[in-house]
């Protein structure tokens, strides 16, 4: 599969700090990409550096497979920041009109793909509101609007999330889906995990500036798995009960959780209940699930909150 | 460029639109020309407001009294003793009274009283005493044996008339004409350097806390977002500048007239009448409107406001990138602008202390650097224009100064663009004057 982003040894230093320290890592054309880090970690300075705000200090980004090019390519690239706003007195319509044409789109074009988006949002009647009188939810309905709009190779969405209800969140989450599904390729930066799993193909996790993880959800949390398992028994059994393939690390009536050895395969657990003649309602392997991962992660590389954001 | 236009377009519309800028637009105009107008009404209509009674008991005026445009002299009978001159004032027939007593005698060191109702402006009390200065001086002449003739011939001055080498006259009013131009011109581009040099700062800290900043600059360069939102909002200005001027000029040139008929005859007469005594003194005596209207025929005009746009748009660039370098530096706290704001204020301070200088000394060194050092020509060198081009201001000193300005605002813009890029997208932290020029000596 073709990438339609290459990150290649990302460095920027800032006065005190190393804010993004040699990141590189590929997304895929047509993926949900996740971007991953604690608060502090350096993932707004690398998206700044992907849409062209900043210049890296040293390293290189490909986009499409051509060195980018921040006066053409902005075109090429949607982004929603994480500190969005408006101005206050404009209205609605004019204010994406306004915001369409700065991405270059002429004026016609601007006005039929801003009503396509509208009525598709639900939002035709707010065109001649003001933006002032928008909730957080709505005008960040409006920010994915524009954002999308130019019909960007690269959508870039920085806690896109934040602030809407679970109705509108579901809302912007099927045209994430269905705009993948067309092709464009989504970078999507949070710390929401449970959102990530949802949504997410393949994830990078990067702390104090440095890439710690890369791979996609399920290859990760194969990495990632303890050799647990559940398993139901028609009858419950006794609890100091151990043996050398697996040792019991918890008990809910019938239902054990059960810690593998290593060296045993989960066919020996089973085949060890089944000649003790007890019946296996249900099996499965325990997957970490991505928080646990991040957590355990971060913890790792002992990050402490950074000072908020020095440039 | 595309986009600086688009961005300029956007920050000229949503303020011309507002109700605001109609307002201040069409009414800073009405208020000046009030003001204008009132003060050609008192000097037009207040004549002949004072009234004095004057008993001339040694018969010193010989029943005759020339009077004057702003006080009216009345001689009294003799026998009017001082309760009925009190009641007389207190009734508002006179302001007031003066009793020259039998005894008086011109030649002595005797004082005169004169009693009035109310306390009288310190210009009436001039003028009351210089007319006696002069009639009694007169008094004491002729008693010495000195012929009314003699008197006469004495008293026609030979007085200096200035004129520059090529030929044309420098009179006092042309002088203070240039001098008043001049001051006035400066003290408007000082004005509108503020007014608008803080609107671009405010609709970039409006850009910065409103967090528009970082939407924006993904789709433009910053250095863009902030040529379109200086350009727009100087387009603005140069709007308001000709509204201005237009409004000014035709409100002069039509109502004037129609609530002053006389005072434009007046003007008219002064014009058409050849320069000679008659006329110097003439002006001299009415010593205001008829001559001003007369100097401002000297005053190159269109120089002057051709400069004036000039150094408007100048100083106005040079200025205005430097503000909004300030406002992307400020967070949330307004408080922060205004210590940022001190080094940008200085020059322009300083700007205004020479140009006082200068209008009264146009070619002294000072005024001359400070009209061609960048930082302050737009204010100091307005200052000298109104003395006149090339006799005061060489075109070379012009042509430098230009020059010199142009590169200047590049260099403020640049600098400014380097502050602007970093500072916009700050949030949080209190920024300071040693960071910004870090991020200017900063490479990319």
């Amino acid at each position: 599969m073709k990438n339609i982003l290459e990150l290649h040894n990302l460095k920027k230093h800032y006065a005190t700090q190393k804010a993004v320290d040699d990141i590189s890592f590929n997304v895929e054309e047509g993926s949900i990409f996740g971007l991953l880090g604690p608060n502090g970690a350096g993932k707004t300075t690398l998206l700044r550096m992907i849409t062209g705000i900043i210049y890296p200090d040293t390293g290189s980004v490909l986009l499409d497979g051509k060195p980018f090019d921040p006066l053409n390519d902005i075109q090429n690239i949607g982004y929603m920041p994480e500190e969005r706003g408006l101005y206050k007195k404009m209205k609605i319509g004019d204010h994406a009109m306004y915001l369409a044409q700065l991405k270059g789109l002429s004026k016609s074009d601007a006005l039929t793909r801003i009503k396509y988006w509208f009525r598709r949002l639900e939002m035709e009647s707010w065109w001649n509101k003001k933006v002032e009188d928008l909730s957080k939810g709505m005008s960040q309905k409006l920010q994915f609007v524009i954002t999308v709009l130019h019909q960007p190779k690269l959508i870039i969405l920085d806690e896109p999330f934040s602030g809407l209800d679970p109705l509108n969140a579901n809302l912007i989450k099927d045209e994430i889906h269905e705009l993948a599904k067309q092709g464009s390729s989504i970078i999507f930066s949070t710390h929401r995990m449970e959102q990530v799993e949802e949504i997410c193909n393949h994830i990078v996790l990067i702390n104090l500036g440095k890439k710690i993880l890369d791979g996609t959800v399920s290859s990760i949390k194969q990495d990632f798995k303890e050799n647990k398992f559940s398993i139901k028994l028609n009858r419950s059994v006794d609890t100091g009960y151990s043996n050398d393939l697996f040792k019991i690390i918890g008990q809910d009536k019938e239902r054990l959780t059960l810690q593998m050895n290593s060296g045993v395969s989960s066919n020996d657990i089973l085949l060890h209940f089944i000649k003790q003649g007890l019946m296996v309602e249900s099996f499965n392997e325990i997957l970490p699930s991505l928080n646990e991962i991040f957590i355990k992660l971060v913890e790792e590389t002992k990050a402490t909150t950074r000072a908020f954001q020095t440039v | 460029m595309n986009k600086i236009y688009l961005i300029a377009q956007r920050e000229f519309l949503t303020r011309v639109q507002k109700k605001t800028f109609l307002l201040t637009t069409i009414l800073l105009p009405l208020l000046i020309f009030g003001f204008y107008a009132l003060m050609i009404y008192f000097q037009v209509k207040t004549g002949n407001n004072t009234k004095i009674a004057i008993v001339d008991k040694a018969n010193i005026f010989n029943g005759k009294f020339q009077q004057d445009d702003e006080i009216e002299y009345k001689l009294v009978g003799n026998a009017l003793t001082t309760p009925q001159l009190n009641e007389l004032v207190e009734l508002k027939k006179f302001d007031g009274y003066l009793v020259i007593p039998q005894s008086f005698n011109p030649n002595g060191k005797d004082t005169l009283q004169l009693s009035s109702g109310k306390s009288l402006g310190i210009m009436t009390r001039e003028k009351i005493q210089g007319k006696f200065e002069k009639i009694l001086e007169q008094q004491r002449l002729l008693s010495l044996n000195v012929s009314q003739s003699e008197l006469d011939s004495i008293q026609n001055g030979n007085k200096i008339k200035f004129a520059n080498i090529s030929g044309q006259e420098d009179t006092a009013t042309k002088v203070g004409i240039s001098y008043g131009v001049g001051f006035a011109s400066a003290m408007l581009i000082y004005m509108l350097l503020f007014i608008y040099g803080s609107m671009v700062m405010r609709g970039v800290m409006e850009e910065k806390t409103s967090r528009i900043a970082e939407v924006i600059v993904s789709s433009v360069k910053p250095f863009q977002l902030m040529m379109g939102k200086i350009t727009g909002i100087g387009a603005v200005g140069i709007l308001q500048f000709i509204i201005w001027i237009v409004l000014v000029i035709g409100l002069q040139m039509i109502l004037l007239p129609i609530l002053f008929p006389e005072l434009m005859h007046h003007a008219s007469q002064v014009a058409i009448q050849p320069v000679g005594v008659q006329a110097a003194k003439q002006i001299q005596d009415h010593g205001g409107i008829g001559a001003i209207l007369d100097g401002f025929k000297q005053v190159n005009i269109p120089m002057i406001i051709g400069c004036f746009v000039f150094y408007f748009l100048g100083g106005y660039l040079l200025y205005s990138s430097m503000f909004a370098a300030v406002g992307s530096a400020v967070n949330e706290d307004p408080q922060d602008a205004q210590s940022l704001m001190l080094p940008i204020m200085m020059p322009i301070i300083f700007a205004i202390v020479i140009m006082t200088k200068a209008v009264n000394e146009p070619t002294s060194a000072l005024a001359v650097f400070g009209s061609i050092f960048p930082l302050t020509s737009p204010i100091v060198m307005m200052a000298r224009i109104a003395y006149g081009v090339p006799d005061t201001v060489p075109y070379w000193q012009l042509g430098l100064s230009a020059i010199l300005l142009i590169a200047g605002f590049l260099g403020t813009t640049w600098i400014a663009g380097k502050i602007y890029r970093t500072g916009i997208l700050m949030y949080g932290k209190k920024i300071t004057w040693k960071e910004m020029i870090k991020w200017v000596v900063r490479k990319n």
